[in-house]
């Protein structure tokens, strides 16, 4: 009886993790093919979107998104506590409320990027070059190769 | 007066003048109990209750409530401003190859994610500095290049830099003072757009914070402790990516002998002496010197060296 208890309560408790949701904390998450950051992609998901997350492994959580696919995102893209989205994004039904929405949401954003730009006191024509600056993960697969990198663990 | 009004109206009170934070620190849901309680006895009306939960909350919350997004805009602020003292050094390739590393490197952190993700530059300074900006912007100086013989002691600066935004040690340094209010604004705030006066408050304090985060990467530095963090996190770091730790050691020592003849600016001023951090790395790190790689010595010499030699 003992064991039908642990039994059932292990069922509950493994059936709460796999169904658990989570929100991407990224702008641009990249959902992979396996739990590399240099696997592939085969979906990708805005900030704020939820995911069906299983139990984390070694830091990667197995997802499916809401237009159910599947696969891995690395626990530094996804935040237990909900996140606002913005107004008229894909994934609003996330059962925030409207005080969690004013915290998210709101704050240093662009608004007050935006004002600091048209008053002039900081200039971002730099930080926007530096941050197009984009590397790929075959980029980063050659150049590990021809360096003579070990595999090295994620 | 009952035990319950007593109660109701000490917790009531004690939210209002701000003191919530303090007796109930790390006791999130009490402020509302308390606004609760009192509301329910007829103390204060709903409204008042609202904006006293509002408010404490407000309190409540420091710089690891800030979300990733608002980390995001933080860090580019940073480096805009870091921008107006050490100007980017406008080098195509050589800022590709400092990318590729440092990207090779950041997929191998704890925090592989960020935002908008990592991206690097150098500046053109002659300053031995690196800085980190929240959320991941990250500067490197053509002195401090000049404290790195190879890739290896290179990606040792990178990995160092990249353990500071693992660890936020950058939204550590706002005063805390500037966050209280800013989430104050935003709280009495409906999900609406901000109006004229809460945005300027909220730019203000945007910028206060902003300041805090530059003087402490430029000026005042981090603490002992969290620049200890960083090289024992970069540490793993250069394991987890392949590279020899050693490159660390070798790359702290260069940098000591550089600064000691520098007379102690930039890094000097900002971190602990290169020399104590290699003394504490060494009890880490076991593994014997390496001759560096031909290759990568090859890949790093043909884009750095002209710009380390100063052309």
């Amino acid at each position: 009886m003992k064991n039908r208890v642990l039994a059932v309560l292990l069922a509950i408790s493994a059936g709460v993790v796999l169904a658990a949701p989570m929100s991407v904390q990224v702008r641009n998450g990249k959902v992979r093919a396996t739990p590399s950051q240099l696997g592939a992609v085969v979906a990708t998901v805005e900030y704020g979107a939820v995911v069906q997350a299983g139990a984390p492994q070694k830091g990667w959580y197995q997802v499916t998104t809401s237009d159910g696919k599947t696969g891995w995102l690395h626990e530094s893209a996804l935040s237990k506590k909900p996140i606002a989205m913005r107004a008229g994004a894909t994934d609003a039904a996330t059962g925030v409320s409207s005080d969690e929405v004013a915290l998210a949401g709101k704050g240093f954003n662009e608004q007050v990027e935006a004002k600091l730009r048209k008053e002039g006191r900081l200039d971002y024509t730099w930080v926007d070059r530096m941050a197009a600056f984009d590397v790929s993960a075959d980029q980063i697969r050659n150049f590990r190769t021809q360096g003579n990198l070990p595999g090295g663990a994620q | 007066m009952s035990d319950r009004h007593m109660l109701a109206m000490t917790l009531a009170l004690s939210a209002a003048g701000g003191l919530a934070a303090v007796l109930f620190a790390g006791c999130e849901g009490m402020p509302e109990v308390g606004a609760q309680i009192a509301k329910d006895a007829g103390v204060i009306s709903a409204d008042q209750a609202q904006s006293l939960t509002r408010g404490a909350q407000a309190l409540q919350k420091t710089w690891q409530d800030l979300t990733p997004e608002q980390e995001y805009y933080i860090g580019r602020a940073v480096t805009a401003q870091v921008f107006q003292t050490y100007p980017p050094l406008d080098r195509p390739a050589a800022n590709a190859y400092l990318n590729i590393l440092g990207q090779s490197l950041a997929v191998f952190s704890d925090r592989p994610e960020t935002y908008g993700g990592y991206h690097f530059l150098l500046l053109d300074s002659d300053e031995i500095n690196a800085f980190a900006a929240p959320g991941g912007l990250i500067l490197v100086t053509r002195g401090m290049l000049r404290c790195c013989q190879n890739e290896d002691e290179l990606a040792a600066v990178l990995a160092h830099e990249i353990c500071h935004v693992e660890k936020k040690h950058g939204l550590a340094a706002i005063k805390q003072g500037r966050l209280t209010e800013a989430f104050t604004v935003i709280a009495a705030e409906s999900a609406k757009q901000s109006g004229n006066e809460q945005l300027a408050s909220l730019t203000r304090e945007f910028e206060g914070s902003v300041g805090d985060i530059v003087m402490t990467l430029t000026t005042s530095g981090y603490s002992r402790t969290q620049e200890r963090d960083a090289d024992a996190a970069a540490v793993r770091l250069l394991q987890r990516a392949g590279y020899p730790e050693t490159a660390m050691i070798a790359m702290l020592n260069r940098m000591d002998e550089r600064l000691a003849n520098s007379g102690g600016i930039g890094f000097a001023k900002t971190h602990p002496s290169a020399k104590s951090r290699a003394d504490a790395l060494r009890t880490m790190i076991q593994a014997a010197e390496s001759a560096p790689d031909a290759i990568r010595q090859q890949r790093f010499a043909a884009v750095m060296r002209p710009i380390i030699a100063g052309r």
